[in-house]
């Protein structure tokens, strides 16, 4: 019998280390998008100190991606961050979603955890969050690595700018997408999920084709979620 | 533009990327909320995941395909079987792009 409880610090170390090992697949994604975008912003005319504080600051990738090509066909400033604004949006159906599960959190930690809130940490905390409660150290080990991960590769893009041009032989940029498969098929639970990922994934698509090019995930969500409330309801009555 | 326009603009482009960040999360989560929002947002996950995925994975530019030359889309399958089976998240990572690795070396 194991009587020995692990000291606070133990499991804060724990969940460091998990939190390290959880978060490989975004660094390794964030590196090799970080550097195209470091290329980009390069070839934009962003100064060096700019874009690196684009990534500090922002921390947003398709936002930054879509940003520095309006910086380079002039686009106004206020434009630019109207546009950001939208792509960002769906942070906001994130945010909410992770809620419930961040209850006895502090102000300090929640604003810190949001601060860094991108579409990748996101999926996997909706993850981890749902099947228990990470320890604190390991959702904010995800989320530090992961923020190094970009700003590195946003330094490296603009260090070794048109040099290293193709990521490709190694396939690194199959990391997020392979890594939202898996985690999609973790989230994903009855026939119910099923169908709202289907209809989420098509909608997004469909709109995307037929040019709501900035709202496409947003719009996709909201009603592939409200299809997938309505239809639990619409089960457990049945059944009932 | 000049860098100090540019500087302004990415500071406004902080601060509205902030805000849908912070605001839910910082208001929800000290309350309980009503059932059906509850229920609603648990949906959000799978929801804005297979948003994000579909179209990188079954677009290549603005075209539907499900060639052979779209890897991604043809690697998502045995990176869908590992996860399944051994629920391991690295591991399918792995085989994923070791899938598109390897089939890019063969196709040249």
């Amino acid at each position: 019998m194991d009587t020995t409880s692990p000291t606070k610090a133990r499991l804060v170390k724990r969940g460091w280390l998990t939190g390290f090992a959880q978060a490989i697949p975004i660094v390794l994604g964030y590196i090799s998008i970080g550097i195209a975008f470091g290329v980009l912003a390069q070839k934009a005319g962003l100064s060096t100190p700019n874009t690196l504080l684009m990534s500090l600051l922002v921390y947003a990738g398709s936002s930054q991606l879509i940003a520095v090509g309006l910086f380079k066909a002039g686009v106004p400033a206020l434009s630019i961050i109207a546009t950001t604004f939208v792509v960002n949006l769906r942070h906001m159906l994130m945010s909410a979603a992770v809620s419930p599960y961040l209850r006895r959190w502090r102000k300090a930690e929640l604003a810190a955890f949001a601060y860094q809130l991108t579409d990748e940490t996101f999926a996997v905390h909706s993850v981890r969050l749902a099947t228990g409660r990470p320890v604190k150290s390991e959702v904010f080990a995800i989320n530090a690595l992961a923020q190094v991960a970009w700003i590195l590769g946003t330094w490296l893009g603009i260090m070794l700018g048109g040099l290293i041009s193709d990521a490709q032989p190694l396939a690194l940029d199959y990391a997020l997408p392979a890594m939202f498969v898996a985690l999609l098929v973790f989230q994903i639970k009855d026939r119910i999920q099923v169908a709202v990922a289907l209809l989420a994934g098509l909608l997004a698509v469909g709109l995307l084709l037929s040019g709501v090019d900035r709202w496409n995930v947003m719009l996709a969500t909201l009603i592939g979620a409200s299809v997938g409330v309505s239809l639990e309801k619409w089960t457990k009555k049945r059944s009932s | 533009m000049d860098q100090k326009t540019i500087f302004l603009t990415i500071l406004g482009m902080a601060v509205v990327t902030y805000i849908p960040r912070l605001l839910p999360v910082s208001l929800l989560s000290s309350r309980s909320l009503p059932p059906l929002i509850f229920d609603w947002l648990r949906y959000v996950p799978v929801a804005v995941l297979s948003a994000m995925l579909f179209p990188s994975i079954i677009l290549q530019g603005h075209q539907v395909t499900f060639g052979l030359d779209n890897l991604f889309f043809w690697a998502a399958i045995p990176t869908l079987l590992v996860a399944l089976k051994t629920r391991s998240l690295f591991g399918s990572v792995v085989v994923g792009m070791m899938v598109v690795a390897v089939a890019r070396y063969i196709s040249g």
